[in-house]
């Protein structure tokens, strides 16, 4: 890397020469490093995929969890540094329980993402703290608004999103991403498709074990963030691996 | 607090050092101000009686719908049945105000709980032990809820009815009413469970609107409209608000 032995690389508060900050880019790395987490937004909610890879046997199915809740009608999929996340999910949390007892309502979803990407903003600035090393995806659904979904990066950086991924395979997610009209599919459609990019990303050889995490945040909802029911996430599961064996079976045939 | 400071201003630079003129403030020593402070020592906005009961298979609770300024029939809907989850429904007499405020901590608690994502739901035993160390830590300020609480709901199936008033006071009865309802319908309530134990959901309907009726006839701060909160094993339903049909032609022959 251009920046070791130079010494601009120490803290977040300095810029490189040619006007990098290296500890944020170094947060990003971080965010690469970890499983594939996608977010998907159609015309009736958001929903999120994520690849959770699972470095031990030893685990307990379902530990260390990727999505969370952060308010009822709020989710949010990470990547990157699990622990580093958690700091972030308690803000996120913090800010829209603050909110509702200011306010008697619900979080906006863009006032929340602002005050999340400020606070991931305010930790590139001081050379007393690192960047977090994850990029978060939030999002909810509104029967007034609609839809939302935004990602932030280490670098405090957010954008409203259609559909977006990070992590490991985020290249090759965003290919099979930008192939669907996200605008016009559904939820029930968009968490067969999450599923099944989840599934065509994972690479087998890097990692053997992983589990699938899906959520959604939409109209059969009524609003309210969830994980995606047992049937419904079997039916995703076992057509992604549908998918992936058709897709196989064509490769070979190519050969 | 220091003098003049409010937590949206910036800190003092010398913190509990003298101001210009005054008293030197040791650390760790609460000083007050001059003025002393005022704890809540009546109610304002007041709501009258709620009258519940268990019935076979579940809890029934039910409060009408005015708020009274003293004497004066000021707010003609102000609901005060509540339904907490799936398990538990809660009603609540006294000061309007302060019931809102508790109603504010219940719904952030049940998102709090929701987030953790756990399949965790707080039951009605632990809902009403929570509200009786609430209400008993409030009175011990000398600053009371000015409230009744009444926590109904399933206990892992099993119909729970308890209630906790503004002095921490608590217990668990088959049949509960508050405020001038404990005079009125409690009497009515009680004869009719010692004539048939275990009610239906049927016979506990109408026996609450008889009740209602009475209450509406002989309480000077009630109102003929009221909302019952229904626990059964189809989950919680809050209906309303229902109407007393009244008759005053008999009244003329008073006196």
């Amino acid at each position: 890397m251009s920046s070791i032995g130079t010494g601009y690389d120490l803290s977040a508060s300095q810029f490189s020469p040619d006007g990098r900050v290296f500890q944020v880019e170094y947060a990003m790395k971080a965010v690469e490093n970890s499983g594939t987490a996608i977010g998907l937004r159609g015309k009736d909610g958001v929903v999120f995929g994520v690849e959770k890879i699972v470095t031990s046997k030893l685990y307990e199915p379902g530990a260390n969890k990727r999505i969370f809740n952060i308010d009822k009608h709020v989710g949010m999929s990470v990547a990157g540094l699990i622990a580093d996340a958690r700091q972030l999910v308690d803000i996120a949390r913090r800010e829209s329980a603050n909110y509702r007892s200011q306010y008697g309502v619900s979080i906006p979803l863009n006032y929340l993402n602002d005050r999340v990407s400020m606070y991931m903003h305010a930790h590139t600035l001081y050379s007393a703290v690192r960047p977090f090393g994850c990029s978060i995806i939030m999002g909810s659904f509104d029967p007034q608004e609609g839809p939302n979904m935004f990602m932030i990066d280490p670098s405090g950086v957010s954008y409203g999103f259609h559909g977006c991924a990070t992590g490991k395979a985020k290249q090759s997610a965003k290919t099979e991403i930008e192939k669907l009209k996200l605008s016009t599919m559904t939820c029930k459609e968009l968490v067969k498709e999450a599923a099944r990019i989840i599934y065509l990303v994972h690479d087998e050889l890097k990692d053997k074990n992983f589990e699938m995490e899906l959520s959604w945040v939409c109209e059969e909802t009524k609003g309210k963030h969830e994980r995606v029911p047992e049937s419904l996430y079997l039916e995703a599961e076992k057509s992604a691996k549908q998918a992936m064996e058709a897709e196989s079976d064509s490769d070979t045939e190519d050969m | 607090m220091y003098n003049g400071v409010d937590q949206f201003t910036a800190k003092p630079f010398w913190h509990n050092g003298p101001a210009p003129g005054a008293i030197y403030n040791f650390p760790g020593t609460k000083t007050h101000g001059t003025n002393g402070s005022q704890r809540s020592q009546t109610p304002i906005t007041t709501a009258t009686s709620i009258v519940a009961m268990k019935f076979n298979g579940g809890v029934i609770i039910a409060g009408d719908i005015l708020g009274s300024y003293g004497s004066l029939a000021r707010f003609r809907n102000c609901p005060r049945v509540l339904k907490v989850n799936d398990n538990i429904i809660l009603g609540a007499g006294g000061d309007y105000g302060d019931y809102q405020y508790v109603k504010d901590v219940i719904e952030q608690k049940i998102v709090d709980e929701e987030c953790l994502d756990d399949g965790f739901k707080i039951k009605p035993k632990s809902m009403y032990c929570w509200l009786t160390r609430v209400m008993y830590n409030r009175r011990s300020k000398f600053d009371p809820f000015w409230n009744t609480f009444v926590v109904g709901g399933l206990q892992d199936g099993v119909p729970f009815l308890g209630s906790v008033d503004k002095l921490g006071t608590a217990f668990e009865d088959n049949a509960i009413c508050t405020g001038y309802g404990a005079y009125m319908a409690l009497p009515i309530l009680r004869s009719a469970l010692e004539a048939n134990p275990s009610p239906t959901e049927e016979e506990a309907r109408a026996l609450i609107h008889k009740c209602m009726e009475v209450l509406f006839y002989r309480d000077a701060r009630s109102f003929p409209k009221y909302q019952v909160a229904v626990i059964n094993k189809d989950g919680t339903d809050i209906q309303g608000p229902l109407e007393i049909q009244q008759n005053w032609n008999l009244a003329h022959m008073i006196n």
